[in-house]
């Protein structure tokens, strides 16, 4: 029965034909359309001039839509040669079921810390099934005219940045702040993330809510919260509909003071901004705290278990792992930090200004990722929607900590 | 039968491509989907479970509570196009059939035109029309002095999934128009013609005679929306993602499928649990149908001339 429904599905899908070239041809799957013409002017024919007989073929999927296309893709047997790696579950779960190759003996991983692999290795460390490309780090691009112009410093606590806020708003010719509830995912990665180290110290307190010994509901995981719904007062006219586009624009045209960030924005607000932008790193609370960045491991290349040429696929990404890509990769894409030992000099002020914090703050990645978000209901989904939530002052601080322990209990039990 | 007619091969022939294509990316898929809500996965290994993804999806409060929130709000979607949509497409049909109205051509064009045009198009649209910062209804509402009613509608959990509902009435009140305007076209000017000499005119003549004569067809467009809204996702997922934001308060279960069976961001796809779902949406949508069908088709009366 099995072979005749195969036949029919083969007899109704004929008119897919196969052009078979003489060069080996590997294709890239990845979920940053955005870098479609980096991809294909500038690391494509470094890789090519250099290895001839290979071609490579990028093409990217919307970023909402990849997780999902890519399993529809890998089960169908569909997918490219080489699969961009999400950073932590998504990709572990692709290697456990024998979708993405283990990588451990490639010669390039030597050129990573351990941290860096840490977001594409079995939870023992054992094997490594992604080379890591790069990390973004998290804080607030600025306009610094419109800082200037109103004689703004830039703030350091939270005291500072309020009183920042209070006097953009004041004077109102700018938005304070530009970010909007409607997409969600801002509100949890470009603010509660954003924010939240500090409170929760980084990388203690995240070890800490894998590890049991500190919940949801602690204070220090409540107060980024708080924090957020004081922001709603400086967020322009109807951000409960406002989209990240939106944003993304008002600021860019220079409508917004302060914008919440990533450093992948960079590139594109390079391009698009026709004033200066300066950055600031998350506000301490006390005047003189430690600082807490999150510096987040985000993107990775791995090899598809079953891709017909694995030889070429694993030569392409010792070249990933190289410095050569890495000096390539971070200066065409600044605002992609690259995780390479070897340190990369970037052009770009901006960039440089976000990559300066990791000298005088401790790093951190994003407190849902690692295990965390593994099990029904997912805590970065839940994440998304209780922060957007405290944001509008549709749910209390402490309402969003509750429920989202709760769920987190529901499914998960630290092992201690 | 040995030298009876010729089998007729070509039959089977021509009806052959027709039906494997249907088969292979209708049938087989539908009842692949219906098998796979019975099984789940234990370890690396798919073992059947019977009905217990059902369990979960109508007693585990998290699942039941999205399900039965997405149903409600499929519901309202669907109570929104019945009061909505169909009266609307009903009157503009009687406008439309009405012989004095000039220029009738083109305003079945224009009306009917938003039915062809993509859901990513008239959802992008619609956001851009609706947007607080770039958007034209601000200004608008603006200009006749009702700036105050303006709200951010797509980002209210209050608004959001009535402001959706009336955007895709905006784009298909074309279908049920053209149906009930073929519809009164189809009635024989005689009956007409009678009705006049009993001095049955104007809007009494469409209450009385017109409207008994449609309801067929009105049954029908009741039946499509109800199909047709059961079904939707994309405006949903063009409009607010896959999360039906606000706060969940578009989800509809088209959405809730989607994320559920090809996970979402970090949530990893749950192909068991995705199937379940989508035989509940069988489940519910054939038993509308049902219910129509042997509830209330039957009983109309029809009118044969």
């Amino acid at each position: 029965m099995k072979t005749t429904f195969r036949f029919a599905l083969l007899a109704s899908t004929l008119l897919a034909g196969a052009a078979q070239a003489e060069d080996v041809t590997l294709t890239i799957e990845s979920w940053r359309n955005d870098d479609l013409t980096i991809w294909q002017d500038k690391l494509i024919p470094a890789f090519e001039a250099a290895n001839p007989g290979i071609k490579l073929v990028f093409a990217p999927t919307a970023p909402a839509e990849y997780n999902a296309a890519l399993n529809s893709k890998l089960q169908a047997g569909s997918a490219g040669d080489l699969i961009t790696c999400r950073p932590f579950d998504a990709s572990l779960e692709l290697y456990n079921q024998g979708n993405l190759a283990d990588l451990s003996g490639l010669a390039a991983m030597a050129n990573f810390s351990p941290v860096a692999k840490s977001a594409w290795q079995t939870d023992d460390g054992a094997a490594t099934f992604c080379m890591p490309m790069a990390s973004v780090i998290h804080g607030f691009i600025y306009n610094k005219d419109a800082f200037d112009q109103l004689g703004l410093a830039v703030p350091t606590t939270v005291d500072e940045f309020f009183a920042v806020l209070d006097k953009i708003k004041a004077d109102g010719t700018y938005i304070p702040m530009a970010m909007g509830t409607n997409d969600q995912w801002e509100a949890a990665t470009m603010g509660y993330n954003n924010i939240g180290p500090n409170y929760w110290k980084g990388e203690e307190g995240r070890l800490a809510l894998i590890k049991g010994t500190q919940k949801l509901t602690d204070p220090q995981w409540v107060a980024p919260y708080e924090q957020l719904a004081k922001w709603k007062d400086y967020l322009g006219d109807g951000f409960e509909a406002q989209t990240y586009p939106d944003s993304q624009n008002l600021f860019t045209l220079g409508r917004a003071a302060i914008y919440p960030a990533g450093s992948w924005e960079i590139a594109g607000f390079n391009a698009q901004a026709q004033f200066k932008m300066g950055a600031f790193a998350p506000p301490v609370v006390n005047a003189g705290d430690t600082c807490y960045i999150s510096d987040h491991t985000d993107i990775a290349m791995g090899m598809n278990a079953k891709s017909a040429h694995p030889e070429e696929a694993k030569k392409f990404l010792e070249w990933v792992g190289s410095s050569e890509f890495a000096d390539l990769y971070a200066n065409s894409l600044p605002g992609f930090f690259s995780l390479n030992s070897t340190p990369v000099t970037m052009t770009d002020p901006l960039a440089q200004e976000f990559v300066s914090w990791r000298g005088k703050c401790q790093s951190t990645i994003r407190s849902t990722y690692q295990i965390l978000s593994r099990g029904t209901p997912n805590l970065e989904n839940e994440t998304w929607n209780a922060s957007a939530n405290v944001i509008k002052g549709t749910e209390t601080p402490a309402d969003a900590g509750k429920r989202l322990q709760a769920g987190l209990d529901s499914w998960y039990k630290p092992a201690n | 039968m040995a030298r009876g007619k010729p089998v007729r091969w070509h039959v089977g022939v021509f009806l052959a491509p027709a039906l494997l294509v249907y088969t292979a990316i209708m049938i087989i898929p539908l009842f692949g989907t219906l098998n796979l809500s019975l099984f789940n996965k234990a370890g690396d290994l798919r073992v059947f479970v019977g009905l217990q993804n059902f369990v979960t999806l109508f007693g585990d409060p998290r699942w039941s509570g999205a399900f039965w929130n997405a149903l409600g709000n499929n519901f309202w979607f669907f109570v929104i196009h019945m009061l909505v949509q169909n009266p609307i497409g009903i009157l503009l049909a009687a406008l439309l059939s009405s012989p004095r109205l000039r220029m009738a051509a083109f305003y079945r064009t224009a009306i009917f035109v938003p039915t062809i045009l993509s859901f990513v198009i008239v959802g992008f649209v619609w956001k851009l029309i609706l947007s607080p910062i770039w958007g034209i209804a601000p200004g608008m509402l603006d200009w006749v002095g009702l700036k105050g009613l303006f709200a951010p509608w797509l980002g209210k959990a209050e608004y959001a999934l009535t402001a959706l509902a009336l955007v895709s009435v905006w784009q298909f009140v074309g279908i049920p128009m053209m149906l009930i305007y073929a519809a009164l076209l189809s009635i024989p000017d005689d009956v007409i013609e009678a009705a006049e000499m009993d001095g049955v005119t104007g809007w009494s003549q469409f209450w009385k005679i017109k409207l008994p004569l449609i309801l067929p067809s009105i049954g029908i467009i009741s039946i499509l929306t109800f199909v047709g809204n059961f079904n939707a996702f994309d405006l949903i997922y063009v409009a607010q993602g896959a999360l039906a934001g606000p706060d969940f308060a578009t989800d509809i279960l088209g959405t809730f499928l989607y994320r559920t069976f090809f996970g979402f961001q970090l949530q990893l796809g749950d192909p068991y649990m995705g199937s379940a779902i989508a035989t509940a949406m069988f489940g519910i949508i054939l038993i509308g149908v049902c219910v129509y069908l042997f509830g209330i088709q039957t009983r109309l009366r029809r009118y044969q001339f």
